[in-house]
């Protein structure tokens, strides 16, 4: 037994981890060694050549960024996925029951996050994952309803969307939800603000290009929620849209507005084929 | 006791007699430095994770001072050399007195 044999090797303590494979622009995402995430395919139809190929925002950050995305251990979201875990089976309301009472475990709701946001037929309206998370909790649990963008709502949909990691997005946007649809991507294209700068103007128009000293992504959402590094929380997607219309110098709509919803609808389609990846890490 | 204060480690199960192994944690907490102020412009007392450490079978393996700039959630990433099977245990000390353990066996064969 030589105690003396264990030690602390010299200059360890490193906070960006000196991984062993880093990750390049075209090496594949790979989480946690086992699921494959498709971060480049071909666009969808709709698009109609406005973009050859759809990519996922991963592809543009840089390494340090990237590498933090494909163990869970290394993903600061995952804090937010073990938070939404507990919520889940926590009972609550006056009915007594918690998710897990009708849902089981939150790997029977795979899939939920690759078709939303959707045609909700009962309502008669395009639903998102928070209206469904909060349909659930007033009607069925007869518990209050969550902000829409407070914590307790972006760990849950980081877990609804951890559960559908891999999985392609396919939203629907024919049938009843075309209406909506197209509203989304009437304002995709429409310029806001004192810049006058529409959603394509950069996403569309420049991504890969740097805007001051990053890269502009195609403002794909196929991976929300974000964990980003700036605000080290959970980002929505809504909060990401009013930010992006708030830099246009525009004033924005609300988070969870019938706009946001339609544009949600619109920008998600526009990642038909891309894998769900949220929770992500960007910067 | 902070809210929502979770640890949490990765150690191999098994390694070879010598080898040097890399231990992850993570403990989820806010970290509130002290600094900032609250809506009313009431200083938010300071309250952090002030030490980690970590032992192996007893013998203390890294011994780490927190400051209050170590942003949330704070993440340690280490090397140590295996020489036996045993136990690698870590604490976090909390600014309240809180203590938040956990361990984990390794398997040298």
């Amino acid at each position: 037994m030589r105690k003396a044999a264990l030690h602390v090797a010299a200059g360890v303590l490193t906070l960006a981890a000196a991984a062993p494979a880093l990750a390049g622009e075209n090496d594949p995402l790979i989480i946690n060694g086992q699921i494959e995430i498709t971060t480049r395919t071909a666009a969808p139809a709709h698009l109609d050549g406005h973009l050859s190929e759809i990519r996922s925002g991963w592809t543009f950050r840089t390494d340090e960024t990237q590498v933090m995305q494909m163990d869970d251990f290394d993903n600061p979201a995952m804090i937010y996925v073990d938070a939404a875990t507990d919520a889940w089976n926590t009972v609550e309301g006056s009915a007594d029951k918690s998710c897990a009472s009708c849902h089981e475990g939150p790997e029977s709701l795979a899939g939920f996050r690759a078709t939303t946001p959707k045609w909700n037929a009962e309502a008669g309206a395009v639903w998102t994952q928070e209206m469904y998370v909060n349909n659930c909790r007033t009607e069925r649990m007869g518990a209050e309803a969550w902000d829409w963008n407070g914590q307790d709502m972006r760990n849950m949909t980081a877990l609804l969307a951890s559960v559908s990691r891999g999985m392609p997005v396919n939203v629907a946007i024919d049938g009843p939800a075309a209406e909506t649809w197209e509203k989304g991507r009437e304002m995709y294209y429409t310029r806001f603000g004192q810049l006058e700068l529409s959603c394509a103007n950069c996403h569309e128009d420049n991504y890969d290009n740097l805007i001051r000293a990053d890269h502009l992504s195609q403002g794909q959402i196929n991976a929300f929620p974000a964990y980003r590094l700036k605000d080290t929380n959970l980002v929505s997607v809504h909060n990401r849209f009013r930010g992006c219309i708030r830099d246009t110098r525009a004033a924005t709509f609300a988070v969870g507005s019938p706009e946001f919803i339609a544009l949600e609808l619109y920008v998600a389609s526009r990642g038909n084929g891309l894998s769900v990846e949220g929770p992500s890490v960007r910067n | 006791m902070a809210d929502n204060v979770k640890p949490r480690v990765r150690v191999p199960k098994s390694a070879s007699a010598g080898e040097v192994v890399t231990i992850k944690t993570l403990i989820s907490h806010a970290m509130e430095s002290g600094q900032r102020k609250d809506s009313s412009g009431n200083v938010i007392p300071r309250s952090i994770i002030n030490r980690f450490t970590c032992d192996f079978n007893g013998q203390n393996v890294i011994d780490i001072t927190l400051e209050p700039a170590i942003s949330t959630n704070p993440y340690f990433e280490f090397e140590a050399t295996v020489p036996e099977s045993g136990e690698f245990k870590f604490t976090w000390y909390d600014d309240d007195g809180s203590v938040y353990e956990d361990s984990q066996a390794i398997t040298v064969g």
